[in-house]
């Protein structure tokens, strides 16, 4: 088998393996919605006074957050003590259901075969593994599992997973299916360092923008809830997605949003300054307003008003969080569309 | 006010009452639509009018960047074209509409900028505020005690020490029976957030004004030509407002060879050009020459300018002869690209010498792939080289001193003579070959221009052309510095906490002494809990851990 067979084998496997894992994920969720529906109902049948221990004993056999059902949804509002860290995020990881635990183990195995694939595409190539459509979409994704990967050994965002892996699924399956190309020498226009750094920093800027932007989804059904639950004043919660009542509110998810958006507006940043700097040197202009920077422009621009939307009163909280989606698609739509359809100076698709 | 009354920091606004406010005169209008400028909620819609200005620069081809497109675009869309041009839609970068959001957005940035550089500064120069009574109230609270028989005074001693060496300032403030330190860090941040913003108007600044001082310049070279960087000698020249001609140093530029590397070990790629170099010879005014390679990634710094190497192509030799034989044109002609094998297409205009003007349009594949009409190129480089010529007599439209594009053809004024509807068949030559035009004009010829000319071996035959830009932005480097700048307060500002920190020592009845530490966060501090608890874990370490295990600390 020569390299770029292994690569591609590696990858179609990493791609089914990703769904594997996105689907034990998804049960995971749906475990946690049983499991509110089972507490609720029990709650309901007694008396507001055994809530409180019905709720512990819920809490034990689940894996994350039960208690904030409590606290949030006024299932047994004022009853139970608040626990030292309401964020519902720092539970011990022997309460994590098999799912869960199965659904990670599946997203490292993915991740190591998404690696190999491409770290021998890269060698078998004699560079880089991100040097056309496919190959950006290879590392891309493989950033982003990365960033999943370490921030969920830092906070527990493993709940996130039917998002996360759910996107890399999609975006891996398509770009593999779609934007294949053999490996072909660089054109002299790419010749150059700043394609390691360039093309590096923007990937992994779209990897955190990605979390980030699975953050805010959740963050928008959660806010969603809340604000139900505020108005109807009612103790059945929502009917649907009933697992957000395990998952942290909706004003810890912004927070989370906003650091893991921040570190992907940096690099962004950066992108943007190293492609000025490259745009010099090889097509004698740092800026020239090419398709590509004027869309790479809107996407900074948009995350810089998601920053002062996060400090101006009023838009922090769910407006904020759609900035921040409308900023990610914009970088989804700045890779797939601008590249594939837009005449432009960043022509290397390869398609 | 330091900050925007909207800002998410600054305290809430009072509930309307109802009472009618006071008339505004001129001052208080100006200064409510001041306040309207510089508020976050403005800033904010700017910044989202500006995204969404920039859209239509991607979907509509662009002066700046692309004037073929848009002349191509007038052509495609006759009625659209007009009225997209009216709002500026190929110029939306220079437009007044984009102008006016980004100018607006730029005073409302300086006008929020000025007041909160002023609140710092002062804010920098005061001391940590008073501690709080009761510190238990702060979100981030530790309670410790010590029974060391150590007086208050003396832990905070130790706890101001502790304090300043991770870079707090410290102010003690003691009273009857209790100590304690009031301490503030993270004055970076602001630091951080106003250096990012002013670097952002010293980029807009040094672009817009200084952007003025520079030019550009396009030039194509054939092998073996030589450019003066002169006004003159320039095919286009684009000076900024404020240029001046005598700045250009008249340095000499030779494009001595151009070479081309094609793939031809990766059948996926056979063909692909992997290398383009530009051999040339510069000679500054002086009269000192230097030999340099210009490649794509690789542009010749020289005598203040920058040369790039931004295309390339044939350049086919072609000469005209009367009918007595005397050369009345011979000029290589740079015939532009049309695909990736480098069909090419170039003009030839014979203005002189012979009985009627004659224009011809010719084309050129380096290997001439089929075996009859229409002809392609199957390979970039001279394998087969074959030239086709499509001649016209007339008027070329050019002795009304109207200046003419040298790769177009006008035929209006003029007919055809091979090729088309002729019925005569277009002339096709390969290099060394020579043939008579219609209607007995004379003889034209394609030259091989190889050192050792051959029918076997083609290498070599047709000279190559390379396109050059020249540019001088004296800016660049400002503007460089002012991103970097830009990044580094970016960072700072996004990721430096500014926060308070108190700690308090009481003395108890019994002669131990209780003590609190408490934290207070300004703007965002996720950090700022575990900041508190390890302060307090260094002034007075635990004995046992309390802290569960498995605890992850964000």
């Amino acid at each position: 088998m020569t390299l770029v067979e292994i690569s591609n084998l590696c990858l179609w496997s990493a791609v089914a393996v990703y769904a594997l894992a996105f689907i034990a994920f998804t049960f995971d969720l749906a475990r946690r919605s049983a499991e509110v529906t089972a507490a609720l109902d029990a709650a309901e049948r007694a008396q507001l006074e055994t809530a409180e221990e019905r709720v512990g004993v819920l809490a034990n056999a689940s894996s994350t957050t039960v208690s904030p059902i409590i606290t949030n949804d006024g299932v047994a509002r004022g009853k139970t003590r608040r626990p030292a860290d309401d964020d519902g995020v720092e539970q011990p990881a022997a309460r994590r259901s098999p799912s869960l635990r199965i659904g990670v183990a599946l997203t490292v195995i993915a991740f190591l075969l998404h690696l190999v694939a491409d770290v021998t595409r890269g060698i078998a190539a004699g560079r880089v593994p991100w040097a056309n459509m496919y190959e950006f979409a290879m590392t891309g994704t493989l950033l982003i599992v990365a960033v999943f990967l370490v921030v969920i050994t830092r906070v527990d965002l493993r709940f996130l997973g039917t998002f996360v892996i759910g996107l890399v699924t999609v975006l891996l399956g398509l770009a593999t299916a779609n934007f294949y190309v053999e490996v072909v020498p660089l054109p002299p226009a790419l010749q150059s360092a700043w394609l390691v750094v360039h093309v590096f920093v923007a990937s992994l800027g779209t990897a955190f923008f990605a979390i980030g932007f699975a953050l805010s989804v959740v963050q928008l059904m959660q806010g969603r809830r809340e604000r139900k639950l505020g108005v109807v004043r009612s103790a059945q919660p929502a009917g649907r997605f009933r697992f957000l009542l395990t998952l942290p509110n909706a004003e810890r998810l912004e927070n989370l949003a906003y650091r893991v958006n921040i570190i992907g507006f940096i690099f962004w940043t950066f992108t943007l300054m190293a492609g000025a700097i490259w745009a010099e040197r090889a097509w004698g202009r740092y800026w020239g307003w090419d398709t590509k920077e004027v869309w790479t422009f809107i996407i900074w621009v948009i995350f810089a008003g998601y920053i002062h939307a996060r400090a101006t009163r009023g838009w922090r909280g769910s407006r904020a969080a759609t900035l921040a989606i409308v900023g990610f698609s914009a970088v989804m739509f700045n890779f797939v569309v601008v590249n594939v359809f837009f005449k432009g100076l960043h022509a290397y698709s390869g398609l | 006010m330091s900050r925007p009354s909207d800002h998410i920091d600054s305290a809430a606004p009072a509930p309307a009452d109802g009472i009618n406010q006071p008339k505004l005169g001129f001052v208080g209008w100006l200064r409510f639509l001041w306040r309207q400028l510089t508020s976050m909620r403005t800033a904010l819609f700017l910044l989202l009018m500006l995204a969404i200005a920039a859209v239509p620069g991607s979907l509509v081809p662009q002066r700046s960047s692309d004037p073929n497109g848009v002349t191509q675009y007038f052509t495609d869309n006759p009625d659209l074209a007009p009225i997209l041009d009216k709002v500026q839609m190929f110029d939306v970068y220079s437009s007044a509409w984009f102008s006016a959001i980004y100018i607006l957005l730029f005073v409302s940035l300086i006008g929020c900028v000025i007041p909160r550089t002023k609140h710092h500064w002062l804010a920098l120069r005061s001391k940590p505020p008073r501690t709080p009574a009761r510190l238990s109230r702060l979100s981030a609270f530790e309670r410790r005690s010590d029974d060391s028989g150590a007086t208050a005074e003396a832990l905070i001693d130790d706890a101001t020490r502790q304090l300043k060496r991770q870079g707090y300032r410290v102010e003690r403030f003691d009273a009857a029976g209790s100590a304690s330190v009031s301490a503030e860090r993270g004055f970076l941040r602001e630091t951080g957030n106003l250096v990012f913003h002013s670097a952002l108007v010293g980029i807009l600044v040094t672009v817009g004004f200084g952007g003025g001082f520079g030019f550009s310049g396009q030039r194509v070279l054939v092998e073996g030509q030589t450019f003066v960087n002169t006004l003159l000698d320039y095919d286009s020249f684009n000076p900024g407002r404020f240029f001046n001609e005598s700045e250009l140093a008249p340095y000499k530029l030779t494009l001595d060879e151009f070479g081309v590397t094609y793939e031809t070990q990766n059948l996926d790629a056979y063909g692909q050009a992997i290398d383009y170099r530009a051999n040339v010879t510069a000679t500054s005014p002086d009269g000192d020459s230097t030999e340099a390679t210009i490649k794509v990634n690789d542009p010749l710094r020289f005598a203040g300018t920058d040369v790039y190497l931004l295309g390339n192509g044939y350049a086919p030799t072609i000469t005209v002869r009367n009918p007595a034989g005397d050369v009345v044109f011979s000029d290589s002609i740079p015939f532009l690209p049309q695909d990736a094998q480098l069909t090419s297409l170039g003009i030839v205009k014979v203005p002189d010498g012979l009985a009627e003007q004659l224009g011809m349009i010719g084309f050129f594949y380096p290997t001439q792939a089929a075996n009859e009409p229409p002809f392609f190129s199957s390979y970039p480089d001279l394998a087969y080289p074959v030239l086709i010529l499509n001649v016209y007599s007339g008027d070329l439209g050019i002795n009304a001193g109207v200046p003419k594009s040298v790769y177009a053809l006008d035929v209006d004024d003029m007919k055809q003579l091979t090729g088309g509807d002729t019925g005569v068949d277009s002339i096709e030559l390969t290099p060394g070959q020579i043939t008579d035009l219609p209607n007995g004009l004379g003889t034209v010829s394609f030259d091989n221009v190889a050192a050792n000319p051959s029918t076997e071996n083609y290498a070599g035959s047709v000279k190559r052309f390379a396109s050059f830009d020249v540019h001088h932005d004296p800016t660049q480097l400002w503007v460089l510095t002012f991103a970097i700048l830009a990044l580094s307060g970016l960072i700072t500002s996004l990721f430096v906490a500014r926060r308070r920190v108190w700690v308090k020592a009481t003395t108890g009845a019994d002669g131990t002494v209780a003590l609190e530490y408490a934290g207070l966060a300004r703007g965002e501090d996720p950090g700022l809990e575990a900041a508190v608890a390890a302060i307090a874990e260094a002034h007075i370490p635990t004995p046992v851990p309390t802290e569960p295990e498995g605890r992850i600390t964000p």
